[in-house]
């Protein structure tokens, strides 16, 4: 039981790194239409940031701060190099952010090397109901909660928030009432870089992290995003809780190799469902 | 207010616009009509600043606002939210101005505009055009897919705000005889081309206008 619980909770805190990058991907995707497969990597950079920052003697805190916004600079970075330009189509603007994470190894592997670097979080552990849970997973958790909440405030309550929305409503209305859709598409992906810098930030005490792990974040935060259809942050954030959950039991019951394997496999099968479902309402509208 | 000269849009080698000449005075109301695919949208959303003209020259004289053919709205959004967005260019946050001139969209503040009935919808269109505090309006399709009441009515608050307030008014109509009660002028465009021009009490004593806007009977 007491395992159960440890597995449970620490499966939150992989979910709720996992949901970070969703999140990212799900702004992006509403905003601009792109899938942006350098998501991954913004979480990367804050991690090899705060690692390095930390090195030099900077305090916690400051160094987390300064990692994450090092990411929101790459999303911006990233943005301008996928829709910056006038009339990209979002496929086209795919193809980019595919060729921006390929480009970030090569900047990463000069800036870091190709050895996987850690970072120190929260030491200890706290024990809840026979269960021994690690700090950092709680500290997790927490930030995870936190931002969902300033993100689901900043959307439904702020004006920008709402012009964001409405960009991702309709385009062509928000060009109507004066929006410059392209320059909120540069502040999603800026937004975006935040989200995955902060993913990055509280993954890295936990897992070390190296130029490629982008890969194992894109895969199971897409797998989350695509959950809920690329447009919906909240079921999305279910299904990233499912799936830290889902591999943690599978890494902790003694499949751990597996990991990755489960993750595409939920994608591949939530795809086909919602691929199944989409058609099914097209014939009946034809 | 507005003033187009030689204007030609085109998208790709397809020319929407071909050297149109048009002004819309101060306080003015001016009607343009034309049939499917004459370029009325064309020349709405050059107006807007959203198609950029090929060449020639668009000056617009003051705040310009568009209601879109077809409202356009943001559907995942409520009334008050379409309303408040409509405030973007002018700063303005709180439409009750607005709910003061269309007092029923203060009934629907809370509703999501996609799930209002069409002239509903062309109310919040009308209204979030408002909030821009324009002195220009431009109405693309008015009355498409509005019962005569309706259409009446929304009529009758641009004529108001024209008089009260002298915002001038470029009318894009399918329906001749409301373009012609409401406007003193009109020009009538056909495939990008002007065909005619002039008072809309002469207009609709054209019987070409007459036999192709206004199913041939003159009023
Ligand atoms: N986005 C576009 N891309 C290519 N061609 C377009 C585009 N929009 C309009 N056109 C073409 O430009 C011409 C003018 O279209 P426009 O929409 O301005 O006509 P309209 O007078 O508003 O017609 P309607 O009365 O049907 O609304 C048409 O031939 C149309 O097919
Ligand atoms: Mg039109």
């Amino acid at each position: 039981m007491s395992a159960f619980l440890s597995y449970l909770l620490n499966g939150l805190a992989v979910g709720c790194a996992i949901a970070l990058i969703a999140s990212g991907l799900v702004t992006i995707h509403r905003v601009t239409g792109v899938v942006n497969f350098a998501q991954g990597t913004f979480a990367v950079v804050a991690g090899l940031c705060t690692s390095s920052l930390l090195g030099l003697g900077f305090p916690h805190g400051l160094s987390e701060l300064a990692a994450v916004l090092a990411a929101a600079v790459a999303g911006l970075l990233t943005g301008l190099a996928a829709i910056g330009k006038r009339g990209t189509t979002p496929l086209a603007s795919l193809i980019v952010t595919l060729g921006v994470g390929v480009l970030a190894y090569a900047v990463e592997i000069v800036l870091w090397g190709d050895q996987p670097r850690s970072a120190p979080g929260l030491a200890g552990s706290v024990t809840v109901a026979g269960a021994h849970i690690q700090t950092q997973h709680l500290l997790v958790i927490g930030v995870t909660a936190a931002t969902f909440v300033l993100l689901a405030l900043f959307f439904g309550r702020t004006y920008l928030g709402k012009a964001l929305t409405a960009c991702a409503s309709n385009p062509y209305a928000a060009r109507v009432v004066g929006i410059d859709v392209r320059r909120m598409g540069l502040l999603a992906f800026a937004l975006g870089g935040l989200l995955g810098g902060i993913a990055g930030v509280l993954v890295t005490p936990l897992r070390p992290i190296s130029f490629d792990t982008d890969v194992t974040l894109i895969v199971n935060g897409f797998a989350a995003a695509v959950f809920g259809a690329l447009t919906r942050p909240v079921i999305a954030l279910f299904g990233a809780l499912l799936l830290g959950v889902a591999e943690t039991m599978a890494a902790g019951y003694g499949y751990g190799s597996h990991q990755l394997e489960v993750a595409l496999g939920l994608m591949i099968i939530v795809m086909i469902v919602q691929a199944g479902r989409r058609s099914a309402i097209s014939e009946e509208t034809v | 207010m507005i003033e187009v000269q030689d204007l030609v849009v085109s998208y790709g080698t397809a020319t929407a616009l071909d050297h149109l000449t048009l002004t819309v005075g101060e306080g003015e109301m001016v009607a343009l009509l034309g049939p499917n695919g004459a370029g009325k949208s064309t020349l709405a959303n050059t107006l807007a600043g959203i198609i950029a003209p090929a060449s020639g020259t668009v000056r617009i004289g003051g705040r310009l606002a568009l209601i879109p053919e077809g409202r356009q709205l943001f559907p995942d959004l409520s009334v008050a939210d379409n309303l408040a967005l409509g405030g973007w260019r002018s700063g303005l946050r709180d439409p009750s101005s607005v709910y003061e001139l269309l007092p029923r969209l203060a009934e629907l503040a809370g509703r999501r505009a996609g799930v209002l009935s069409g002239g509903e919808q062309q109310m919040v269109a009308f209204g979030r055009a408002m909030m821009s505090r324009p002195e220009v309006l431009v109405v693309d399709e008015l009355s498409l897919g509005l019962a005569p009441g309706v259409t009446a009515d929304l009529a009758a608050h641009l004529a108001e705000l024209n008089r009260s307030q002298g915002l001038a008014v470029l009318l894009i109509e399918q329906n001749a005889r409301l373009a012609f009660e409401l406007c003193s002028r009109a020009y009538v465009l056909e495939s990008g081309r002007l065909v005619t021009e002039g008072a809309c009490a002469e207009l609709a004593d054209d019987p070409r206008v007459a036999a192709a806007y206004l199913g041939g009977a003159v009023t």
